[in-house]
């Protein structure tokens, strides 16, 4: 423990800790630009040098480790002239082109530069000019603004575990740039942005459209996938200006997705702003009375065991809660939360949760993924893990289709044969799990949104018996989600009732005409002519393929409108706030299901969303404890059943567009044409460099 | 002055042959295993006992830096490396090319020794890419000492095994710096890294790793043949040995000479390249230790002695003891503008001062030279190379700081003269 003096004060830190991170510690501020908590040190910009006695130079804070009775100064005034000295140097080639960069207000070296730099220039000489770089459709480049910093090439190389970035030429001539000018391949890309302590990269979609200093800031929840990553949402007037991730160790650290980050835009396209009704073929605005009228009117004299409820992959906490009450009430056992007809046991907790946590990834050091693309189902999962492999000592392995996921992953198979000769200790996989100190699987809803679902499931928990996945504090049986709404939807039941059908029968009895109405709760990736003749009624956002096939839409508010829980895949009740309003006529999904409850007869018992919440809290007490996850108890689940040999197919394909907001969004479709356009290239072998 | 007796490099100039045969005429692979067997702690002491200080520019003491490797007792087994810096690029040096190619030899031999001395496992030996002929001397001698079993399985029959690689870099100034030499050496981009870590505990890949220049390695085995009391009883305390001086530039007889440390810059001058050109009282100014070093104008170089301390007295360097001497027909402004020049363009351009410093050094001085600067920019030039030095990741941005500080320190009264002569002109152009 190392014992030194910064600014007079004494302080003991752990060895290795920096000279920097020790000033943190005392509250000291030092300024710094290529120094990134998460990134490698490269010590290159110059600017958090300090003055330590015994020492004919300054040093750089960042990359010095403390050591036994140093002296630091950071407000020497050595080390004020070398930041001061710093500071201009950088601004010497930087156009300083403020008031038209899209960092202003909210730029590092703006702020530095206002804190620690000369009030004018002294440099008469011309100034450099870089070419922008074409990067793709997600960030904009201005490569004059460049600083040098490393921080975009550190990232791209150690986070995202894509080597496309570099140092290209050097001294005055240093490009920062692509090695190969095409869209940066990888879901993380958008934190380039975040990274960058200048205006070189910044957001495509959100250029030139707003200032800092004029948006609104909620703090919420994404719910396009089931990882919850935290963010922030900035508002100006009624328009969702740009999402930016907000720090949740436990989560998402301080990153986000491309799809969280740059989606934004599909919340104001194919909105569903008013009620319609089908009349003659044809969907007719109409007023939420004669929505619900039309709704009263079809469901009178049809008994509940001829109506059916599905909710889908965005349908938050407090209405499929609402969904499954006014069920009750309609005496319908036909619900099911499950809209990828996925068919595992949701009896115990454990069976369908993430139960390591996202974090307790960094205990891991064997991982089993059975048919999942954690890079494309949950970006930031996937960075955990391959953060935990920069670490060293991680081994990987995948049953399903072999991957890229920035890390090797050793393929041992595609289907269930694999996974019964791991469960029988005949693959030598079964050996590496059980000698390992933290051993996990992962079990996607490619293994289980199948006919054998609860058969693999039941698999998955026998090899975790067998391993010894689950021991003293830790619990190494996992299931990933991909959408946000679905371990709400599991821990409240939302799941067929006694002589209920699932997914499939209530599709099939549409189509055998046993099912009259149908209720569809934001489930729009079921194909519109598997409803037969049923009735449909359908509630949500967009006007998406649920609506294509419905007889009445009532408009709901996306996730940024309102206040609701969501439960990521890890089983954490998150907020989402509601940064804006929804637009037209919507409302949120629960009042429309407690407005409808009240207009066909049968009131549901609570009229403000504190006493549903506490109602959520009675069902099951996991509600009550926001941000926390609740440990599951390790019980029996899944069910015996035949195992279907087919191999296990990735449940996302298109990692841009999965539901109704990426869908509508043209920045998505971009990203999704260009990831396309890549992927030609790559096929026909032509790199650009081919001439 | 150096006696015959006591010169280490018998065959600077290439008057013999460089092969092994030639070379053992000369005595090199004389008991090599004895030498070895003298151990390792007994060679670094004798070493440390020479005062051998770094032939490569910033003279640090050999032996120091050899002890600062893992000692025989406590390694992990794991492989430490040494590395010898053969990237000559320092312009008017041009004394470790004349080992290379008339006395590969002796280098390969004292490659044996501190490879043996720090315990290292392999050796790596840097070479500048421009060096075409000399590589091919170096490898030929590798080729002819591994046969001869002097290196390889069981060196000299000594038990130690030591296989020598040469490595050609590609020619960047900036590779000369022993971490941007490391990185380079793993095929990476020649950035130098920060410090600490030193090489000494992660080096290349990662492992122990010392650097030396190719003349430190290469007197080390007449140094333990001969004893570090004689190598410390030539030249002057601390300051000891003897060194090899590149003489370039207005002299009547440019050469390359080995001489005692602490020779008077004159008499070297004088003696071995046949005075300035013109006579000494034509001398404007010397360069003493290659182009990083600030110059210094005649009064101090008529009695300076040329050697790290006495050197560093009048804030300059031996630096590698490339002396370059200019007369009085020489524009000083012009010349140290490209100078600044070449520092520009050799950055790495990794670090802030250095990359936008080294940019606006040579922009400033480009005027200068041609008068059209402010008399006020002069002080500002100072100050921007103080900003510079000292606080880059390596020793680049002093290297480009210092030759533009010599200048105004004993020059400031021509830049000022040039200054206020260009505005006049103009004037008078514009009546």
């Amino acid at each position: 423990m190392p014992k030194l003096t910064i600014d007079g004060i004494e302080i003991e830190v752990d060895p290795g800790t920096s000279i920097l991170q020790a000033c943190e510690m005392l509250g000291i501020e030092i300024p710094r630009f290529c120094y990134h908590d998460r990134l490698s040190v490269p010590a290159n910009c110059r600017m958090c040098l300090v003055e330590m006695e015994r020492s004919p130079k300054p040093v750089a804070s960042c990359a010095m480790p403390c050591g036994e009775g140093m002296v630091v100064r950071t407000q020497s005034e050595k080390a004020l002239k070398a930041r001061h000295a710093t500071m201009e140097f950088l601004l010497l080639n930087h156009p300083l082109d403020c008031p038209i960069c899209d960092q202003g207000g909210e730029c590092d070296l703006q702020d530095q530069a206002m804190a620690y730099g000369f009030d004018r220039g002294r440099y008469r000489e011309t100034k450099r000019a870089v070419k922008d770089k074409d990067v793709g459709p997600l960030i904009k480049t201005i490569m004059t603004r460049c600083i040098h910093c490393t921080r975009c090439i550190r990232f791209s190389d150690e986070i995202a575990g894509v080597s496309v970035l570099g140092g290209i030429g050097r001294g005055e001539h240093t490009e920062v740039g692509p090695y190969i000018e095409q869209a940066i391949q990888s879901e993380l890309s958008g934190n380039l942005i975040d990274v960058c302590p200048v205006g070189a990269l910044t957001s495509k979609p959100y250029a030139f459209t707003a200032r800092p200093w004029e948006l609104r800031k909620t703090e919420s929840v994404d719910v396009l996938d089931a990882v919850g990553s935290n963010i922030r949402v900035d508002t100006r007037g009624a328009e969702v200006m740009r999402i930016l991730p907000r720090l949740n160790e436990d989560v998402n650290e301080e990153w986000i997705s491309d799809k969280t980050r740059f989606s934004y835009d599909g919340l104001r396209r194919r909105r569903l702003d008013r009620c319609y009704v089908r009349r003659d073929g044809k969907l007719v605005p109409v007023s939420w009375d004669e929505a619900f009228a039309a709704v009263a009117d079809r469901l009178t004299g049809v008994s509940g065991d001829r109506i059916a409820a599905l909710a889908g992959d965005l349908a938050d906490a407090e209405s499929q809660l609402a969904l499954k009450d006014l069920m009750t009430a309609l005496a319908s056992p036909h619900l099911d939360c499950r809209q990828d007809g996925a068919r595992f046991d949701a009896s115990a907790r454990a069976g369908y949760l993430f139960n390591t946590t996202i974090a307790g990834i960094e205990q891991a050091d064997a991982v089993l993924l059975i048919g999942t693309n954690p890079r494309f189902e949950a970006a930031l999962v996937n960075a955990r893990l391959r953060k935990r492999w920069l670490r060293g000592g991680l081994t990987v392995a995948a049953i399903g289709p072999a991957l890229d996921l920035t890390y090797p992953v050793a393929h041992l198979g595609a289907g269930t044969q694999t996974l019964q000769d791991v469960a029988d200790g005949k693959h030598s996989f079964a050996e590496t799990l059980r000698a390992a100190r933290g051993p996990m699987l992962i079990l996607g809803m490619g293994a289980l949104a199948r006919s054998d679902g609860a058969a693999v499931q039941a698999l998955a928990r026998r090899i975790a018996d067998s391993v010894g996945l689950v021991r003293d504090g830790w619990n190494g049986f996992n299931v990933l989600h991909t959408a946000a709404g679905r371990v709400a939807g599991l821990e409240l039941g939302l799941l067929p009732g006694a002589g209920g059908r699932d997914r499939d029968a209530i599709l099939d009895g549409c189509a055998a005409g046993h099912l009259d109405v149908v209720y569809l709760l934001g489930a729009d990736e079921i194909p519109g002519d598997r409803f037969g003749d049923a009735f449909v009624i359908y509630q949500g956002s967009h006007g998406d393929r649920g609506a294509h096939r419905a007889d009445v839409i009532f408009p709901a508010a996306a996730y940024t409108e309102k206040h609701a829980l969501y439960l990521n895949t890890e089983g954490r009740p998150q907020l989402t706030r509601p940064a804006t309003f929804p637009p037209g006529e919507a409302r949120d999904d629960w009042k429309i299901l407690r407005a409808l409850s009240e207009r066909l007869g049968k009131p549901l018992a609570y009229n403000t969303q504190g006493e549903l919440r506490r109602r959520l809290a009675a069902v099951n007490p996991a509600f009550g404890r926001i941000d926390q996850v609740t440990p599951a108890r390790w019980q029996a689940f899944g069910a015996a059943g035949a195992l279907d040999p087919a191999p296990f197919a990735l449940p996302i394909q298109t990692f841009h567009q999965t539901d109704p907001i990426t869908r509508a969004s043209d920045t998505m479709a971009a990203c999704a044409d260009e990831l396309f356009r890549s992927a030609e290239t790559i096929a026909t072998g032509r790199t650009g460099t081919d001439g | 002055m150096l006696h015959d007796r006591d010169r280490i490099f018998t065959n600077l100039y290439g008057f013999h042959g460089s092969d092994l045969a030639s070379a053992r005429i000369r005595g090199d692979w004389d008991g090599t295993a004895s030498l070895l067997a003298m151990g390792r702690d007994r060679i670094i002491e004798e070493v440390k006992d020479s005062g051998l200080r770094g032939r490569g520019g910033a003279g640090f003491s050999t032996g120091l830096k050899w002890s600062f490797m893992p000692k025989a007792d406590k390694t992990d087994g794991g492989p430490v490396y040494l590395v010898v810096n053969a990237d000559e690029g320092e312009p008017g040096t041009c004394k470790d090319r004349d080992i290379l190619r008339n006395d590969p030899h002796k280098l390969i031999e004292g490659c044996l020794v501190a490879s043996f001395a720090i315990g290292a496992t392999d050796c790596y030996i840097y070479i500048r890419g421009e060096f075409y002929n000399e590589g091919s001397a170096v490898q030929r001698a590798i080729d002819e000492a591994t046969d001869a079993g002097l290196i390889g399985k069981n060196a000299c029959g000594s038990g130690y095994d030591l296989n020598i690689y040469l490595h050609r870099g590609a020619g960047a100034y900036i590779c000369g710096e022993e971490t941007a030499l490391i990185e380079s050496l793993e095929g990476k981009k020649g950035q130098p890294r920060n410090k600490p870590p030193f090489p000494a505990q992660a080096g290349l890949y990662a492992r122990p790793t010392t650097v030396n220049n190719v003349e430190t390695i290469a007197v080390v085995p007449t140094i333990l043949r001969r004893g570090g009391r004689w190598f410390s009883e030539l030249g002057r305390p601390k300051n000891s040995g003897t060194k090899v001086f590149c003489i370039s530039g207005h002299v009547n007889a440019p050469c390359n000479v080995e001489e005692e440390m602490g020779i008077p810059l004159r008499t070297l001058i004088e003696k071995h390249a046949g005075g300035v050109r013109g006579g000494w009282n034509n001398l404007l100014a010397v360069i003493p230790g290659g182009s990083s070093t600030p110059l210094l104008p005649r009064d101090i170089c008529n009695d300076v002695l040329m050697d790290f301390d006495s050197l560093r007295e009048v804030k300059s360097g031996l630096g590698t003891a490339a002396v370059i001497v200019m007369d009085t027909s020489t524009d000083l402004v012009r010349a140290i503008a490209r100078l600044s020049k070449f520092y520009w363009h050799e950055s790495c351009g990794q670090c802030t001062p250095c990359r936008e410093g080294t940019g606006w050094l040579m922009r400033v001085m480009a005027r200068l030279a041609g008068g059209q600067a402010r008399v006020e920019e002069i002080d500002m030039l100072l100050e921007v190379t103080g900003q510079i030095e000292g606080h880059t990741i390596c020793a680049h941005g002093d290297a480009a700081a210092w030759p533009v500080q010599g200048l105004i320190r004993h020059f400031r009264p021509e830049l000022e003269r040039r200054c206020l002569d260009h505005k006049a002109a103009m004037r008078m152009a514009a009546e």
